[in-house]
């Protein structure tokens, strides 16, 4: 019987250095948090991340993982800087490839086309150009003979997703309002990672009523894990909403000996169940209201 | 002091809801609080067609008050989720208003860093969706702090949203879906109608003379003849701002360090 389920450590351990990973979700909502702590605990190292960015980049990039970066912004949404990304940033301690929200999702979606590039006016005549090395213009084979930006495809060795819900061969539904691009993160990688709050029978994921919440078919998915409340701190709605308190504590801890202090009471830990009490048990998360913007 | 901060806050407001007047039945995207309530104001006073989102990925038939709801739960009339808004706003049916670091004359704007780009003095946000949006739908501007280091000198430090830069452009020559409308600003209201789309005052508003503007600004302003100074609010807009948009009074916190 098909049967993907791995542990989130043991989905780590598939990982390489050196990969290029794209991680789903949007700035502090349904990033796959556990399988990013993870990461944080393991000796993986020169890792390219593609990241509508939340507390997933800030906190790569506080632990060094980070040798570039490919992003359209880094935010923790209802707190709008994150200051480890800024520290790292502005140290220039990684690479950049800095673009916009839509070139993003423009080069997945190239990659899961199996196209070199997709065209498109965004970036022209903007510094996404100039400071995108090697980014090329095309100009329309038609009588208009527009100059497009040419957005390469951005492949993935790995895409790496937080669903609310997923059965053991891979079928997955997302229940939040907004599924974001992990489809498209799912396209463009190799193989796909994806960590659900609740691992559920195949008879009851998805049926007629939820079939749009499917997002993405299960062949693109590698393994899937089941972690409670895995996106904290950011929210996966309708499960528990961002742990601005959480994020707070986070964003506070920006000096080095700070840094070493969250790591030490939230990241260094033997298991998720730790975790959870760390941040206050999983009853106290799941009172977390939805965000309001 | 709080009343001060609160007045040029409704001032601004009124002004900034101006900005979508005109436009039909697109998309009103105001990005943080001032152009926010000025979409929702606009919606309520100027242009019933607007579509407005609840700051996430529903599309609303009445404006959301910003902060806690007490009231009744908005009424969702569509969805606009991050995929469709791509969708949307790359066939130009949107006009939005933002908040840049910096500005410079040609209307190129700036969020993603402060300083030089390989280690940046300041890192911000990152473009977002700035590039997309200067090029494919109408962009105002919200700045509220007008000083010679946010209307800079020269170009920005990264240009994140495209402007009429003759340098930048095939020919010299912007394209004709760069679509830059209105700046509001703590000082006054300007727009792209000057020569060669010149930043040109419009309105100061009350006790701005146009020499501290100039002062404020590293870059050559134009006039508008006459220059008037920034229409007062009406009893209507400032009922519909301290009732319906705002109701806990969270635009006294944009101009909180003015003194009276």
């Amino acid at each position: 019987m098909l049967d993907k389920t791995l542990t989130v450590a043991q989905m780590a351990g598939r990982l390489r250095n050196g990969m290029t990973i794209g991680i789903g979700g949007w700035g502090a909502r349904r990033k796959p948090m556990a399988l990013v702590r993870e990461i944080l605990r393991s000796e993986l190292r020169d890792l390219t991340i593609v990241s509508y960015g939340g507390p997933d980049v800030g906190m790569l990039c506080a632990a060094g993982k980070v040798a570039k970066l490919i992003f359209g912004f880094v935010s923790l949404d209802l707190i709008p800087l994150d200051p480890h990304f800024r520290a790292a940033r502005q140290a220039g301690a990684f690479e950049v490839w800095e673009i916009d929200e839509g070139l993003l999702q423009w080069g997945l979606r190239a990659a899961a086309m199996r196209l070199p590039f997709l065209p498109t006016r965004v970036g022209m005549a903007t510094d996404v150009m100039r400071f995108s090395k090697g980014v090329k213009t095309v100009r329309s084979p038609y009588d208009d003979g527009e100059e497009l930006l040419a957005m390469p495809a951005l492949r993935l060795d790995a895409a790496l997703l937080h669903v609310t819900e997923a059965d053991q061969r891979g079928n997955t539904v997302i229940l939040s309002p907004d599924p974001f691009f992990d489809d498209l993160f799912a396209r463009a990688a190799h193989e796909t990672f994806v960590t659900c709050d609740q691992l559920v029978a195949t008879d009851r994921i998805c049926g007629a009523q939820r079939a749009r919440y499917n997002a993405f078919e299960r062949s693109l998915v590698t393994a899937v894990a089941e972690v409670p409340y895995g996106a904290h701190p950011t929210a996966s709605v309708p499960n528990y909403g961002i742990d601005v308190e959480h994020l707070e504590s986070y964003s506070a801890a920006a000096s080095a000996a700070a840094w070493q202090n969250y790591r030490s009471r939230f990241i260094d830990l033997p298991d998720h169940a730790s975790y959870l009490e760390a941040v206050g048990g999983a009853p106290r998360i799941g009172a977390i209201a939805a965000p309001v913007f | 002091m709080t009343e001060t901060a609160c007045n040029l806050a409704d001032l601004c407001i009124c002004a900034a809801a101006e900005a979508w007047r005109a436009d039909g039945e697109v998309l009103a995207t105001g990005i943080t609080l001032i152009p926010r309530l000025a979409a929702g104001l606009a919606r309520l006073t100027v242009n019933e067609e607007l579509l407005l989102t609840d700051a996430e990925c529903h599309l609303v038939a009445e404006p959301v008050p910003v902060g806690l709801r007490t009231g009744a739960p908005p009424v969702i009339e569509g969805w606009m989720p991050y995929a469709r808004t791509f969708d949307l706003l790359w066939g130009g049916r949107r006009h939005a208003m933002v908040a840049p670091t910096q500005i410079d004359r040609f209307g190129q704007a700036n969020i993603s860093i402060v300083g030089d780009y390989g280690r940046p003095k300041a890192a911000l946000l990152g473009v977002r969706g700035f590039p997309g949006n200067s090029l494919h739908h109408a962009n105002s501007y919200f700045v509220p702090n007008h000083t010679a280091r946010t209307f800079v000198a020269g170009e920005v430090d990264m240009v994140c949203g495209a402007g009429y830069n003759p340098d930048r452009w095939p020919d010299a020559r912007p394209p004709k879906w760069l679509d830059l409308r209105l700046i509001v600003t703590d000082l006054a209201v300007l727009d792209f109608d000057g020569p060669r789309h010149q930043v040109r005052v419009r309105h100061l508003h009350p006790g701005i003379t146009f020499e501290q503007l100039q002062d404020n600004t590293a870059f050559p302003l134009a006039r508008a003849e006459p220059l008037s100074t920034t229409p007062a609010p009406s009893a209507l807009q400032l009922r519909l701002i301290r009732e319906v948009l705002d109701p806990h009074g969270q635009r006294a916190s944009v101009f909180k360090h003015r003194s009276a």
